[in-house]
């Protein structure tokens, strides 16, 4: 130590609490900041799709949909989709690492609005579901996928996996709160694969049995894929939109108030 | 003026286990205030209540003057904590911690950058500012974590086993930085399992052991409180050490205890008239004296007779 400069330090006599707005943003910047300084996260999370991409394109694309071509224009939103769902477990698992590393406990008591860790790591969150679309949409236009609405179609589809995915983001957050290690936030994150696969991203359901397919209606991935695919392809059906956006709400509606009451509850 | 905490029958229960049971604490402004007691004797939930993280069961307490669960956003407003494990965010550097926490308390992005500058480098990080906290060794990162509870000067600032884990050197500067602090004006109450360190830094102490506050004032208070003097003995064969041992119980009707080496044993004496019957009983049965001290007693000591148990140990070594 050579001299304790605080002792002289300038500044600021009293200082205002920030609003919550500013304590939100503050919370978002740190996420970013994230991103920038361990950017192979990212690069973690979208191998995955992108091999998918690759293997369903190129092994099975011929004999589901005539030709690769043919079936990377249908696969490929929905793999945007699986992409963005997917990295909606690493809200949990980010919680999860800021509860055990102690870094909540300095949050909540600092005089903020108390929401705003969360709210700013959803912010933060929804800029690494962008920029992790946006890999995977480039490896689409590399490999040939054209959609025919044009980029305003591409990214009103982007929007709309936003939304969703965002509401999908509570479940994981309340994960995050209730296990231990960030590992096991990591374990649970299987539950997204029946989620994603019994969906139409991958094949069209008329060849599945009956009751597969009323298993694949209903879950609204299919739908948000759906609704992708119009978008990007200029063929968008308002039911499949509208499904997309009352699944968000009743998901946010059921779980984002356990997960304040679990915020707010004390460890 | 309101002192800096005072609590009144403060519980708290976790399960079944009774973590609080019923803390009177007062602790005036300015001081280093510590909380001295094992592990698991309720300091971190003392600390964890009075920084309004979790809420008390039972009791009251005001901080600053304000009520901690009623106020507790005026609490918050004026102090800060420190916890046991470096709570600063690994993946950012110092820099980036410093300012996130300056923005969360208001500052403007100018004066954030500004603050974190100072305070780097008076906590001696200028070097790593540009770097990720990860690379940080234990003693950076917990400096680095005060620095972060210095950013908006509290009024009152908790610090939980602040040395823990630490090198020696580390300790020494987290203990310059303490008693800097509290030159300021700042007051701080402090948890540590070392007696050493509480006898160091705090101007006044509670011992605190299964949730109850054993014992309050000085450590000269404390130390005067268990009566006498100590002596500390050495016997020449450790093998003879528990016949020693027994022996002074006997003819003395005194505490005796293990040292920490296995030839150490410490004898507390109500006069000093009783040293020479140390003497004379241990000779008479023929067991030679390595090493033979006088002392005040030590916070040891204290916590011994308090407790029946000596304290948590931790490895000897020399502090500068």
């Amino acid at each position: 130590m050579t001299e304790l400069a605080f002792r002289t330090a300038t500044t600021v006599a009293r200082i205002r609490p920030p609003s919550a707005l500013s304590a939100t943003l503050t919370l978002g910047w740190r996420a970013l900041l994230k991103i920038k300084h361990v950017p192979f996260q990212l690069f973690d999370v979208t191998v995955f799709p992108i091999m998918m991409t690759l293997m369903f394109t190129y092994l099975f694309g011929g004999a589901l949909a005539g030709s690769t071509q043919a079936y990377l224009q249908y696969l490929l939103p929905g793999i945007v989709v699986q992409t963005v769902l997917f990295l909606t477990v690493y809200t949990g698992v980010g919680l999860n690492t800021d509860i055990q590393k102690g870094l909540f406990d300095r949050f909540r008591s600092l005089p903020i609005w108390q929401p705003a860790p969360i709210v700013g790591a959803l912010l933060g969150d929804l800029f690494r579901y962008s920029l992790a679309a946006v890999v995977v949409l480039i490896v689409g236009l590399i490999l040939g996928f054209r959609p025919e609405a044009g980029p305003v179609g591409v990214v009103l589809a982007v929007l709309l996996m936003l939304v969703f995915a965002s509401a999908m983001s509570w479940p994981w957050i309340i994960v995050g709160f209730l296990v231990r290690q960030p590992e096991s936030v990591m374990t649970t994150s299987f539950l997204l694969f029946p989620m994603t696969f019994v969906s139409d991203i991958f094949v069209d359901p008329r060849t599945m049995p009956a009751w597969l397919q009323s298993v694949v209606a209903v879950n609204p991935v299919t739908h948000l894929a759906r609704a992708s695919r119009g978008l990007m392809h200029g063929s968008v059906q308002l039911f499949d939109i509208a499904v997309v956006f009352a699944a968000s709400v009743v998901v946010t509606a059921i779980f984002a108030p356990i997960a304040m009451r679990l915020y707010y509850k004390e460890r | 003026m309101s002192p800096a905490i005072e609590t009144a029958g403060l519980s708290k229960t976790f399960g079944e286990t009774r973590a609080l049971n019923g803390v009177d604490l007062f602790v005036r402004r300015g001081m280093v205030y510590g909380l001295l007691g094992p592990n698991g004797a309720g300091k971190t939930t003392m600390i964890r209540i009075l920084a309004t993280l979790i809420r008390p069961g039972g009791g009251s307490a005001r901080v600053l003057g304000h009520d901690i669960v009623k106020e507790a956003a005026a609490v918050r407003a004026k102090v800060s904590l420190t916890g046991q494990f470096a709570s600063v965010d690994e993946d950012l550097t110092g820099h980036e911690n410093l300012v996130l926490v300056a923005r969360l308390l208001g500052f403007s992005w100018r004066d954030a950058k500004a603050r974190a500058r100072e305070l780097l480098r008076a906590f001696d990080l200028e070097d790593a500012a540009r770097r990720q906290v990860r690379t940080y060794s234990g003693g950076m990162r917990r400096r680095l974590d005060i620095a972060a509870s210095l950013v908006a000067r509290p009024e009152l600032l908790f610090l939980d086993e602040p040395t823990t884990g630490l090198d020696p050197r580390s300790r020494n500067q987290v203990w310059d930085i303490v008693r800097a602090i509290a030159g300021e004006g700042t007051t701080v109450l402090l948890t540590t399992q070392y007696l050493e360190e509480a006898d160091r830094l705090a101007e006044r102490l509670a011992v605190i052991d299964h949730g109850r506050l054993i014992a309050e004032g000085t450590s000269r208070e404390l130390k005067a409180s268990i009566g006498g003097r100590t002596v500390h003995l050495r016997v020449s064969d450790p093998a003879r050490r528990d016949e020693a041992r027994a022996l002074l119980a006997e003819t003395l009707g005194h505490d005796v205890h293990d040292g920490h080496e296995p030839t150490l044993l410490a004898v507390q004496c109500a006069d000093d008239e009783h040293v020479p019957r140390v003497l004379t009983a241990l000779t008479a049965r023929g067991i030679a004296i390595a090493e033979l001290a006088l002392a005040q007693p030590s916070l040891d000591d204290v916590f011994f007779a308090l407790t029946g148990r000596p304290a948590e140990e931790r490895p000897t070594e020399e502090a500068a």
